[in-house]
């Protein structure tokens, strides 16, 4: 807790009273009010009273990783769950320790998989260490003693001290260095279904959003940007709004125009209002159809570069019996966030810069927010919220950040709360790609396939956002995913990729690179409908003994009644897939009404992750992959006309309702062995399987989504 | 100047007619809990009750709830927790939880309406939008609160 954050608190709390527009921290208060906790190790802080706050690095969105992180350090410090909360570590103190809490980004299903390791380590070193400061006051070796349960305890003597008695001396001892993590099975916090700790606060309406801030004075943006992308403003008539209530201020940026006013409304109001001209640039007649046509001239490209070559495919295509062609595509999609886009900025006069904002990543946006204002990272503070919603749109891209800062900059003093409107956020995106790819697969005499060419065209998003993560040949994989590592046994394999990268701003969209297990699971699909086996078998048939795609796939079946005779009408589509970690085989039960409506009734998902943290936030988090792969598989799309989107808010980017979720059955099995992520595996099986059981009912094989722009009235 | 009676308090506002109330209530009194989703009554993450009734206040000007009653998520438990409050944390029902003041809201009004709800009832009353796929729990939660006896307060708040 830094200066800045305390008198902060007490500035709000002075506040409080005659208007109600105090601000609280529900969880950093927490540690700043009480000055006698005792920071054992970054990840551990001690109370007298033995309460014990887990600092978290990644971020909340309603994934759990707020929760399971703690479970996890809990399990090795081993106390008493019941007095364990969480609070996010501060990207400034982030900063200013060289990055103790390692990677704050919260993205890839990555939150618990790629900390559990040193989280737990800090959980057992602080163990550790208060079982050896227990010993030094007893004067025994402490090898006698043993910790548990929030109590460290003498075995001869049986003496006993509390976790919060010792904390102080503990944490003066030197971090211990051989660190023995426990078994999976013998976890008793770790691996069970403990309700999250920001759930109570998000059903009683706590501000605990970043578009909930309030600070004293503060200002409200609305914010305009340029339709085209990649446009420019010109200039801006204002003189309409010169006399509209409450308005203070019209900032004026390259890209962007916020008006700044008392209340948010009043700001957007007279945003309408503004007469602007854009430069759009060379980018104001694209469209869906020239996009279109810049991916399939990619798929023309003689001379792509090659993501996977396995075998020789122009011979083995050649001397094939059977050859069977595909194309698939999928159009740009926006996350969507229920909560737009915001960012809160005050630039203090003591030169010190506050962000409070719904961030993926902490140390991304304090170095924009830096970057922006012209300050040292040292001299600012970003307040991580919980996030309304981020499915990646709040990671790389911190555009909002940036915009967030640049307005306030102009109010120095005044704290400024930014917030995207609806249609802004829906036309301002970073979209998962749209691509195209043809599939072509080789099948010998005996029905075996021998061969399998594909070649993707679709934007890169590493391009956009991590350039340094492309590969030499300019491969990016998140383009390629599925493909390039695709586990089926076929001796002869090219994947190529054509990137075109268009002038829509591309991002990483919930499983990046998922479309491609569409195109692989509905064409595999094909394949063995062509061979006229079953699904599952054909699958099993091309899967080594012992990989784990095999157990999936053979659970899902059996959890499924796979085989089993179905409702009339109802009809099953299976998929398989691998991805952040994870391995994922779904079965889909799907019925189509004469009208061509489709209903997903039933999913049935087996999972192995390798360990489960909290199995409850994992099933949560299989539901809420297929409700937000359900949308785009039925509903959504984002079309592209005069240079800009077209789908403007709900009304024309429909999300399913109530009725339309399925029953989803998640099986958890866990092989050990390997950390698997939760947050997307669940959604890269959903369209395959849902679009082979469309196939099953109707006999037509879409390939291309989403679902509302094909006839599926029943001949 | 407008006089608003919200959660049982009156608020005098100074604002213009048409400020829809979700902003009255988040900029003007100071009740952020209610959210903005859309701006167009679609999403639902702005509903609160108007004397009993659920309305969309991003769509709903503050003149016309002059001598109504408004009640929002922050009055919703009477100062503990609501039946449907306390159901919701019992079935692990928010992911993001940005969505879930409408959805609560909503369903608060389903429930006085119909005590017992079907799961009809509930596709029909609950056209809030989730886009973190929290529905089945939603629907558990309804039908789980509906099984409570009603007291609007004095469920402890910890989940089972």
């Amino acid at each position: 807790m830094n200066a800045d954050r305390r008198d902060f608190l007490k500035v709000s709390a002075a506040l409080g009273g005659a208007f109600a527009l105090e601000f609280s921290f529900p969880w950093a208060a927490r540690a700043a009010v009480e000055a006698a906790a005792t920071e054992v190790n970054a990840w551990v802080v001690i109370y007298p009273d033995d309460r014990v706050v887990v600092r978290i690095a990644r971020s909340e969105m309603g994934q759990g990783t707020y929760t399971a992180l703690a479970q996890l350090v809990a399990e090795e410090l081993d106390c008493d769950w019941a007095k364990v909360s969480s609070e996010f570590a501060s990207p400034n103190e982030h900063v200013r320790r060289k990055r103790i809490w390692g990677s704050m980004s919260t993205g890839g299903s990555q939150g618990v998989r790629s900390s559990q390791d040193y989280v737990r380590k800090a959980g057992a070193a602080a163990r550790i260490m208060l079982t050896r400061a227990a010993a030094a006051r007893w004067n025994v070796p402490p090898a006698e003693c043993t910790a548990a349960q929030g109590m460290i305890t003498h075995g001869a003597s049986q003496r006993k001290l509390r976790y919060g008695e010792v904390a102080g001396e503990a944490a003066k001892l030197e971090a211990p260095t051989e660190i023995v993590l426990r078994d999976s099975k013998d976890w008793k916090i770790a691996g069970q279904p403990v309700p999250r700790f920001d759930i109570p606060d998000k059903v009683t309406g706590k501000p605990v959003f970043a578009i909930d801030v309030a600070l004293p004075g503060m200002l409200f943006a609305a914010v305009v940007q340029c339709p085209v992308f990649g446009g420019k403003l010109k200039r801006v008539d204002s003189s309409a709004i010169s006399k509209a209530r409450g308005i203070r201020k019209v900032v004026r940026e390259s890209d962007f125009v916020a008006v700044v006013a008392d209340s948010w409304w009043r700001a957007n109001q007279a945003l309408q209002k503004l007469k602007i001209e854009w430069d759009f640039g060379s980018n104001g007649a694209a469209s869906s159809e020239t996009i279109a046509a810049m991916l399939r001239d990619g798929l023309a490209d003689p001379a792509l570069p090659r993501a996977r070559r396995v075998g020789d495919v122009p011979a083995a295509l050649a001397a094939a019996s059977k050859v069977i062609e595909a194309e698939y595509s999928s159009p740009y999609l926006n996350h969507a966030t229920m909560e737009p886009q915001t960012c809160t900025a005050w630039f203090k006069a003591d030169g010190f810069l506050e962000v409070w904002t719904a961030t993926q990543n902490g140390e991304a946006s304090l170095a924009v927010a830096a970057e922006t204002a012209g300050l040292p990272q040292e001299s600012v503070e970003v307040h991580k919220m919980m996030l309304g919603g981020g499915f990646g749109r709040r990671g790389a891209p911190q555009d909002f950040v940036r915009q967030g800062v640049a307005i306030a900059k102009a109010m120095p003093g005044t704290p400024v709360k930014m917030l995207w409107s609806r249609e802004e956020d829906m036309q301002h995106g970073y979209y998962r790609p749209a691509s195209v790819v043809r599939m072509k697969a080789g099948v010998d005499a005996q029905g075996k396939l021998i061969a399998m060419h594909t070649r993707v065209a679709c934007p890169s998003i590493l391009k956009v956002l991590v350039p340094a993560s492309l590969n030499k040949e300019g491969i990016d994989f998140t383009a390629v995913r599925a493909f390039h590592d695709m586990p089926y046994t076929v001796p002869n394999q090219q994947v190529d990729y054509a990137m075109r990268n268009g002038h829509v701003p591309v991002g990483f969209w919930r499983a990046p690179g998922q479309q491609n297990s569409f195109y692989r699971e509905c064409f595999i699909d094909e394949l063995a409908v062509a061979a006229n086996s079953d699904p599952i078998a054909y699958r099993l048939a091309l899967l080594k003994e012992g990989d784990k795609n095999r157990l999936v796939l053979e659970a899902v079946a059996k959890a499924s009644g796979w085989g089993n005779p179905l409702p009339p009408g109802v009809h099953r589509g299976v998929a398989i897939a691998d991805g952040f970690g994870s391995f994922t085989a779904m079965v889909a039960e799907v019925s189509v009404s004469p009208q061509g409506t489709v209903d997903v009734k039933r999913v049935v998902v087996a999972i192995d992750s390798g360990y489960v943290v909290n199995p409850d936030t994992c099933r949560a988090q299989a539901e809420g992959n297929v409700l937000f792969g359900l949308g785009a598989i039925l509903y959504q799309e984002n079309n592209v006309k005069d240079g800009r989107i077209v789908e403007s808010n709900f009304h024309n980017f429909r999300l399913p309702q109530i009725g339309e979720m399925p029953k989803v059955e998640t099986l958890l099995v866990p092989t050990g062995g390997f950390w698997g992520g939760h947050g997307e595996a669940a959604i890269l099986a959903l369209a395959p399987a849902v679009c082979n059981a469309v196939f099953a009912a109707t006999g037509q094989r879409v390939r291309s989504l989403p679902l509302k722009n094909h006839d599926l009235r029943l001949a | 100047m407008f006089k608003l009676n919200v959660n049982g308090k009156v608020h005098q506002v100074d604002v213009e007619t048409d400020m829809p109330l979700l902003w009255v209530l988040r900029d003007h009194i100071g009740l952020p809990g209610t959210k903005y989703g859309c701006g167009i009554a679609v999403c639902g993450a702005c509903t609160v009750h108007v004397d009993g009734a659920a309305v969309r206040s991003c769509s709903v000007p503050v003149s016309a709830v002059v001598g109504k009653k408004v009640l929002t998520i922050e009055g919703l438990g009477q100062g503990g927790l609501h039946k449907l409050q306390a159901s919701w944390i019992a079935q692990q029902v928010p992911q993001c939880g940005y969505c879930q003041s409408g959805m609560l809201m909503a369903a608060a009004a389903l429930l006085k309406e119909k005590p017992r709800p079907t799961d009809a009832d509930i596709d029909q009353a609950m056209t809030n939008l989730c886009r973190c796929g929290t529905y089945a729990r939603v629907r558990a939660a309804i039908h789980a609160a509906a099984d409570i006896a009603d007291t609007a307060t004095g469920v402890k708040r910890s989940a089972s």
